[in-house]
């Protein structure tokens, strides 16, 4: 049963709180003054290659606030950041809040179901190759991995969409939605029909890095004294991986796919632009592309949470669960 | 069955592990080298020919060509050498970083915290969002992936040579040096730059294959090189709009291609890591 001394985990998750403040606060501005310094005209990125009057123009520049000073917009815009709303979106034109949940949802799902499969798919050929060390499954397994780590994640979602949506003609191509269907309409089955190509994607990519860690791991567990001693009391070969290899490697490997949301993060981003699935990443892309300043930046702090999370969770096992790494304080 | 790996056997049985790790590196560095100049030597305006577009595969045209009638093979070969230049352009600035980076964190104290402390920035926003912020902010095109990538990929390189430094800076011969009355600036001249420069130069080499990665990432979003550049991002987001028509070259051989150049970058980094630092050879 896990012990938890309340006290030290207050101080601990109020330090984090800290942190979490300052790093948002820097980040936020970080990321408006680069925006606010990038040379292209936030007006024309929006209009493309459409044609319009002086007057328009100026009426344009008045929405979108470009006629304002930077000081004027530096304070425009924390204020606003101060009273709890993130702003307006410029191209979806609700709260900038709205869109993000909106998006977020759709993506986290995402996420999490890909994030669970290449947990458990990673971890178990993680487990295999390291329990047959030096034979050709170790190899394959290794080589698949070697190889996963140079391919670029939007290549491997263009292939998965090659092969099973146009030869095989198994899922659609691109589209959350089906055409002529109010998205409110659609079924939970056709929306889980749309998210299998994505979710693979997104796994397949995830499994390297927790495959080798797992392999990495096993192997020096196999080596350790105690392995060597279950050995000669004539514990099965399996069983010792059991009882002594996963038992040991399990926390860490969960622990490990807990700091991979920032690759997670941006892997979403990508498969999401080339399924065309309507998640944050999608949304990222096009405010990037179209100059929406708000919706930019609040993708930029909802992720940064995200990530913090993600590698708060990691150093919670690391102090908490891990009966390992307990210290004396808190018996 | 005999226990020699199959290296060992026939050819090469000649060799030993450093002549074989050389020999890997030369072959790599070779074929890397040939796309790259090949690419540079292709004039970017390719001739179109529409009597001859969206042709698959043959042995004309290898990797098939594209609506306009364009080469992809040369068009990927032209990609592959832009992504070349780029990728040496950001992994050199971001090595600059990380070695100016770590010699700050040896100063004092609250440099070393600051350090830490912009590892932790940056390594909290993801990196494709990062390279995306400030490509925007340089105006997008070459210079801003470049930096974009360059400061987004400095960070592992930090934390290995400030781990470094502070080693080296606790050891005898500093100490006595100080006695000596040798300023800082000297030491880390003269003891510590010589140690590390060969970790910053395989850590260089180790960015490369990231830096291709994210490049083409960026690209392939729109943040990137700008749309007339045949870059493998552009050309694989271009390909995007025939795959319904089942053009699958079009994005199937350019992204190979890529593939195959970030896995040779990756063998020559974790060779020359090898040749660099026989202790961990066998890992």
């Amino acid at each position: 049963m896990v012990k938890i001394n309340n006290k030290k985990l207050a101080k601990f998750l109020g330090y984090k709180a800290i942190r979490l403040l300052i790093l948002l606060i820097v980040i936020a501005a970080i990321s408006f003054i680069m925006i606010q310094l990038s040379p292209i005209d936030p007006v024309k990125a929006y209009l493309g290659q459409r044609i319009v009057s002086q007057e328009q123009l100026a009426i344009m520049g008045e929405y979108w606030g470009t006629n304002l000073s930077l000081g004027d917009r530096v304070f425009g815009w924390l204020s606003t950041l101060a009273s709890g709303s993130m702003g307006f979106s410029l191209i979806y034109r609700v709260p900038v809040t709205e869109v993000i949940m909106q998006k977020f949802t759709a993506s986290f799902i995402l996420m999490a179901v890909s994030w669970i499969i290449s947990a458990i798919v990673g971890f178990g050929l993680g487990v295999l190759a390291g329990a047959k060390e030096g034979t050709w499954i170790d190899k394959a397994i290794k080589t698949y991995c070697y190889i996963l780590q140079s391919t670029p994640t939007f290549w491997i979602g263009l292939v998965l969409l090659m092969v099973f949506s146009v030869y095989l003609g198994w899922f659609p191509i691109g589209l959350s939605v089906p055409i002529g269907q109010l998205s409110d309409t659609v079924t939970f089955w056709q929306w889980l029909y749309r998210l299998i190509l994505p979710a693979i994607t997104l796994s397949i990519v995830g499994i390297a890095s927790i495959t080798m860690f797992t392999r990495d791991k096993l192997i020096s567990v196999k080596q350790s004294d105690y392995v060597l001693f279950a050995k000669a009391r004539g514990e099965s070969f399996w069983g010792i991986i059991k009882n002594h290899g996963i038992r040991n490697i399990l926390l860490p490997a969960i622990t490990i796919q807990f700091m991979s949301f920032n690759e997670l993060f941006g892997g979403t981003i990508l498969v999401e632009q080339v399924f065309a699935y309507p998640g944050i990443g999608q949304a990222t892309v096009a405010a990037g592309l179209r100059s929406d300043v708000p919706l930019l930046l609040g993708v930029v702090i909802i992720s940064t949470i995200f990530v913090f999370v993600g590698n708060l969770i990691a150093d919670m096992i690391y102090e908490y669960v891990d009966p390992r790494l307990r210290g004396e304080d808190d018996e | 069955m005999s226990d020699t790996p199959w290296y060992n056997r026939g050819l090469f049985s000649s060799l030993n592990l450093r002549q074989k790790t050389l020999l890997t590196i030369a072959l790599t560095g070779l074929l890397l080298a040939v796309i790259f100049i090949s690419g540079m030597m292709i004039d970017a305006n390719l001739p179109t020919d529409f009597s001859i577009k969206m042709r698959p595969p043959s042995f004309d045209h290898i990797f098939g060509t594209d609506w306009m009638g364009r080469d992809m093979f040369i068009r990927t070969l032209k990609g592959l050498s832009l992504s070349i230049i780029i990728g040496i352009g950001a992994s050199i600035i971001s090595s600059i970083i990380a070695t100016l980076l770590a010699f700050l964190a040896s100063v004092n104290k609250y440099c070393d915290e600051f350090v830490s402390w912009l590892i932790d920035l940056f390594a909290s926003i993801p990196h494709i969002l990062l390279i995306m912020m400030i490509s925007i902010a340089l105006g997008k095109g070459a210079f801003g992936v470049i930096m974009a990538v360059a400061f987004s990929h400095w960070v592992n390189l930090t934390r290995v040579l400030r781990a470094e430094v502070l080693q080296i800076n606790t050891s005898e011969y500093v100490s006595l040096s100080k006695r000596f009355g040798k300023g800082k600036l000297w030491i880390a001249k003269e003891h510590i730059l010589p140690l590390v420069l060969s970790q910053i130069f395989v850590g260089t080499l180790l960015v490369f294959p990231h830096a291709i990665m994210h490049e083409s990432s960026v690209t392939f979003l729109g943040f990137g090189l700008s749309p007339h550049e045949p870059a493998i991002g552009i050309i694989l987001s271009e390909s995007m709009t025939y795959l319904a028509m089942g053009a699958w070259w079009l994005a199937f051989f350019p992204g190979l291609a890529l593939l195959i150049v970030v896995l040779l970058f990756d063998i020559i980094g974790d060779n020359l890591k090898r040749l660099f630092d026989p202790s961990q050879a066998n890992n």
